[in-house]
């Protein structure tokens, strides 16, 4: 019986994970989003980079239902454009720091000694600054360009990874079925890569979802102070840094801000289910269950 | 002597004096028990001997080791390279609570092959179907299903028969079996037993058995050593050491035996 179920288990296992409804709610608002960013310019919307000084700050109407901002440029319009920036910068960061931050974790986990003390303290370093302001230094050093802002981030976004990534390894590599992979021959790399890091990711996949709406705001204020994305561009980190200003114009912050909102909302309902699928334990029970 | 040699095997962690000159002669095709109450050293002696002493120890002694083809005159003095190659091939370790011991996250089958393929330089589907005699011959029901189940879809019983047939699966001369059946239930234990002796006996297997239970050493063991505080007080044959201990310590360790009649013999397993 389960030898006829089981090839079918594995081609099934990414949809698996997608037959939860949190899956499903996450995967319709992230593709929703990927539509808007395709079809921009078939949406029929104001050309968001039109400017339009009589109409400055109009609160929702039907012409402007987000209503305008400081320059009289239409919030709807730019919030829908704004995706095409926001999103692929904010994966690409999130990422980014998941990979490099996760990859010099584990060594320093596992490895420990000198190597560890190494990657440590340089990640101290960076944790000594506050994040913007060291982002700022790096970015501006490096010039002003939406690239070198991302790499600021990054070399400020690795060490949070890096950090809880070092702690769930020495935790896991204490495991007696690390120990028994060791004594099977496995190296220490193939051990890391085998036995420790499948049983570390869950948490590490959690921690990348809640990363979401700090790296867009993170590089909102990059572009803010001119070293991140190029000024008219609509982006909705920027748009929020823009908004929170303005006091009696709430329509500026809220509805970027709820863009953000729903994209980290995304990504955590996916990374929950993903978790779930992932592990061997509970990926079945999907199966056994009635949905 | 084909087996293990122990010689004067001393382990000091953080200062304190954790072995203190074991000596055991673990001969192939025998199971060589060592017993003593908790916290006398026996994991330690296994550890120590496969070369995972905890980070900081300092060991010393020799461990010799002789299959007929391989002769290593001191185990402990090998680079860590020459030992890696060593590990899993030619000594193996079984551990007590198999729930630990098998990697959560991946498949027996995975689990069952990946050092095959790797010591023994198999194909996938060499490996694979290697795997699946291994199953069979320690009994797991329905062995090419199961090679694509996970461990918490197996029993404790199930699970211990899966660690032994991922130790034997390159053949290793030397087994190391710490504790392997104080997680199960009683019922399950004979079972388990009865498939040491057997695999012992098949395979020429030298067996390092630890065990702080006397029942299960009786059940089993061909020779027994017992130790305490660090070293060995006594080893003599299992009948020797029953019947007639020598050390006073010895005499004790006997008398708490619990008056059951010994697991391994006659009933089945459930
Ligand atoms: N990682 C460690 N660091 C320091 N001391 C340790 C460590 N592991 C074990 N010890 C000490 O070494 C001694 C021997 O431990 P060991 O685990 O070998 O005992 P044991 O005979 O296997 O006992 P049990 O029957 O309870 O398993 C104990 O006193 C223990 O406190
Ligand atoms: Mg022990």
């Amino acid at each position: 019986m389960t030898a006829v179920q089981l090839p079918r288990r594995r081609a099934l296992r990414v949809p698996v994970a997608w037959r939860r409804p949190a899956a499903i709610a996450g995967s319709v608002v992230l593709l929703a989003w990927v539509l808007v960013a395709l079809l921009d310019p078939l949406l029929g919307l104001q050309d968001p980079l039109q400017q339009s000084v009589g109409d400055a700050f109009r609160a929702p109407s039907a012409a402007h239902p987000f209503g305008t901002d400081a320059l009289g440029r239409d919030v709807l319009s730019r919030t829908l454009w704004g995706v095409r920036s926001s999103l692929p910068l904010a994966v690409a960061l999130v990422a980014g720091s998941l990979v490099v931050g996760s990859v010099l974790g584990a060594v320093a986990g596992y490895l420990g000694g000198a190597v560890d003390e190494v990657i440590m303290r340089i990640a101290d370093l960076v944790f000594a600054f506050p994040t913007i302001i060291l982002a700022m230094v790096v970015a501006a050093a490096l010039g002003p360009s939406l690239l070198n802002a991302v790499v600021a981030l990054l070399v400020v976004s690795w060490p949070n990874y890096a950090r809880v990534m070092r702690s769930l390894v020495l935790g896991a590599r204490g495991q007696e079925y690390v120990v028994a992979g060791r004594l099977l021959g496995a190296g220490p790399f193939t051990s890391l890569r085998r036995d420790v890091l499948p049983n570390v990711s869950a948490p590490m996949l959690v921690l990348a979802m809640l990363d979401f709406g700090n790296q867009i705001l993170l590089l909102a204020g990059l572009s803010f102070l001119g070293l991140g994305a190029v000024p008219p561009t609509p982006e909705w980190g920027s748009m929020v840094a823009d908004g929170v200003t303005q006091f009696s114009s709430w329509w500026l912050a809220t509805f970027p801000g709820l863009a953000i909102f729903s994209v980290v909302v995304a990504f955590n309902l996916i990374g929950d289910s993903l978790r779930d699928a992932l592990d061997p334990r509970t990926a079945g029970a999907v199966q056994g269950s009635s949905i | 002597m084909s087996g293990l040699d122990i010689r004067g095997l001393t382990l000091e962690l953080g200062g304190r004096r954790i072995l203190d000159g074991v000596d055991v002669e673990v001969p192939a095709g025998q199971v060589t028990g060592l017993a003593g109450e908790s916290g006398s050293g026996k994991t330690m002696t296994g550890l120590a001997v496969i070369g995972l002493a905890p980070a900081g120890a300092k060991v010393s002694g020799t461990v010799a080791y002789d299959d007929g083809e391989v002769r290593v005159p001191d185990l402990l003095a090998l680079r860590p390279g020459a030992m890696n190659r060593l590990r899993g091939r030619r000594i193996a370790m079984v551990f007590q609570d198999p729930t630990a011991s098998l990697q959560p996250m991946l498949s027996v089958g995975t689990q069952l092959t990946d050092h095959m393929r790797h010591h023994l330089h198999l194909s996938r589907s060499a490996a694979r179907t290697r795997a699946a005699e291994l199953l069979e011959r320690v009994r797991v029901p329905s062995p090419e299903a199961a090679l694509k189940r996970y461990p918490h879809q197996f029993s404790g019983g199930q699970l211990q028969r899966i660690a032994f047939a991922i130790a034997i699966a390159c053949e290793p001369k030397v087994l190391i079996a710490d504790e392997p059946t104080t997680a199960l239930d009683v019922t399950v234990q004979a079972g388990v037993l009865r498939l040491l002796r057997e695999l012992t006996d098949d395979l020429g297997l030298a067996v390092l058995l630890v065990t702080h239970d006397l029942g299960v050493m009786s059940a089993v063991a061909d020779t027994v050593a017992v130790m305490r505080n660090g070293s060995v007080v006594e080893h003599g044959s299992r009948f020797q050491i029953i019947t007639d201990p020598q050390t006073a310590y010895a005499k004790e360790l006997v008398e708490s035996l619990p008056h059951t009649p010994p697991p391994g013999t006659g009933e089945g397993e459930a």
